[in-house]
């Protein structure tokens, strides 16, 4: 048997592209989300969960949507930009980003509102930039959910399926994904390559989520 | 010389209320601001190191003006330079006590500065441990030299003796005392206990309801110059208990029990658990209720 390990390596691209920008506007978005007082917070975060909710084929539907070039936005960005979202590998990521944004969000926010208010007080008493609060005392208290929220981020995006294939399709080397290209195989009838890749997704998944608990109790101790 | 004169609206309890305060300090002052709780001290003490915003007033601190309304100036806690000690200390958990306290340091400011600090409270032995690791006391000469290391122009305590057993208390309140001197650091506290502003400051403001309703002296505020006694101790009441024609109270002066009598219509205006001064006159301790 031939392996194809190209959907593996693009799952993983995919998964790493998505996790260093979800950490990106993940993390200062949870801090906003955190402090702010604005009426509209419920509505805010009840947007930021809908993901955790809403059936994939829903979420991919309406990216589709958006993203084709036959309607406005999609035409729009096509137009001034020359970017095509549907069926490509930035969509996946623009898609993965949306739909993994809570996973990183949610224990990332609670962290920082776990935090006593006086650790910034603190700090602005001592003549510390927002900036300096952020980097030097707020984050590096809330490591653990840094950790968990990013590990739960990227194995979430390793593990979608439903929006991947309704905007990405299975395209080789472009959005063909190790959980399309089981789909796929299964579909064929080739359970052996099926298994190669199900087996692979199995045995990292649960390596990673083992890793995450043990750092978590260390950090207990 | 710190001029104050701040008002805002605020929310208690019992409803809203306005903090209502303009008061003078002299350079190296130690005051106290005593009230129960929800009157607005910590609110003041918040004003004053910019961490709230005061709605209508002024400070001027050493002829820096950090606040004028009129003026729309109100500087950031940042530019205040106070030195702060918060109710629950606020030490940084991921730094080591060394840490917290170089963290603390100025931009430019000379490093031994730390390891003075260090020296003075005596806590050298510390410096490479987490504060999640020391006990109450040991946490509270780090948020302390912390508080000093920034080189305040205004030392702000917000209750921070509250947490800890009496013996340790006393301890610590001789270091601020030593520090405070040391460093002749005017110094604001804040305190709901009577013997701790006795001891510690040599003015005390009396809170009620966003005012100050009455300052001084601390002995002669509080025993409210009713007395000449030759001795007196404050403490509080454990227990009220008729004795043929008069009453027996058991007060708690410092760690000692004490027992007194007392006239009837004395004990009848006195409950459980208030402060009272104990003052020798003559042959028999007068009880005296203290506070509001």
């Amino acid at each position: 048997m031939i392996i194809d390990w190209q959907p593996l390596i693009l799952t993983f691209k995919l998964a790493a592209v998505t996790t260093a920008i979800l950490l990106c506007i993940g993390v200062p978005f949870a801090w906003w989300l955190a402090n702010t007082r604005i009426r509209l917070k419920p509505a805010v975060e009840a947007l930021v969960s809908m993901p955790l909710v809403l059936p994939p084929s829903v979420l991919g539907f309406y990216l589709l949507l958006a993203f084709s070039p036959e309607y406005w936005f999609g035409a729009w960005l096509d137009r001034e930009a020359g970017i095509r979202l549907a069926f490509s590998f930035e969509g996946l990521v623009v898609a993965s980003v949306i739909f993994s944004f809570p996973f990183l969000v949610h224990p990332v926010q609670a962290a920082f509102q776990n935090l006593p208010r006086s650790l910034t007080d603190a700090a602005r008493v001592l003549g510390k930039s927002s900036l300096q609060t952020f980097m030097h005392v707020l984050l590096p208290n809330i490591k653990p959910a840094l950790m968990s929220g990013t590990v739960l981020g990227f194995a979430h995006t390793v593990g979608e399926f439903g929006v991947v294939l309704m905007i990405g399709g299975n395209l080789p080397n472009e959005t063909r994904v190790a959980s399309i290209a089981i789909y796929d195989e299964a579909e064929a009838l080739n359970y052996a390559a099926a298994n190669f890749y199900a087996g692979v997704l199995f045995f990292l998944s649960f390596i990673i989520l083992l890793a995450v608990y043990m750092i978590n109790r260390r950090a207990q101790k | 010389m710190i001029q104050v004169n701040v008002s805002k609206q605020l929310h208690g309890v019992n409803g809203e209320f306005q903090l209502d305060v303009s008061l003078e300090i002299a350079q190296g002052e130690f005051i106290a601001l005593f009230g129960s709780s929800g009157v607005g001290k910590t609110t003041l003490l918040r004003c004053l190191a910019g961490l709230e915003q005061a709605e209508q007033g002024n400070i001027v601190v050493n002829g820096e003006v950090w606040l004028d309304s009129d003026a729309r100036i109100n500087l950031p806690p940042q530019q205040r330079h106070t030195g702060y000690m918060f109710q629950d200390y606020a030490l940084f958990p991921n730094m080591t006590v060394r840490g917290n306290l170089e963290f603390a340091l100025r931009k430019g400011a000379d490093k031994k500065r730390v390891n003075e600090l260090l020296e003075l409270m005596d806590i050298g032995a510390l410096q490479h441990r987490k504060p999640d690791t020391l006990s109450g006391g040991q946490k509270q000469r780090v948020a302390l030299a912390r508080a000093l290391a920034s080189e305040p122009s205004l030392l702000l305590l917000d209750e921070p003796f509250s947490a800890l057993d009496a013996e340790i208390r006393a301890r610590l309140h001789d270091e601020v005392l030593r520090l405070q001197r040391h460093f002749s650091i005017t110094t604001i506290l804040v305190s709901h206990d009577v013997s701790e502003v006795c001891k510690l400051a040599n003015r005390v403001m009396v809170m009620e309801a966003g005012r100050i309703v009455q300052q001084g002296n601390p002995i002669d505020v509080f025993s409210a110059g009713q007395t000449s006694g030759k001795f007196r101790f404050t403490g509080e009441i454990l227990a009220i208990e008729p004795m043929d024609i008069m009453f027996s109270l058991t007060v708690l002066v410092g760690n000692q029990i004490v027992r007194v009598v007392t006239m009837p219509d004395e004990a009848a205006r006195l409950r459980l658990g208030e402060r009272v001064m104990l003052v020798s006159k003559a042959f028999n301790p007068m009880v005296l209720k203290l506070g509001g």
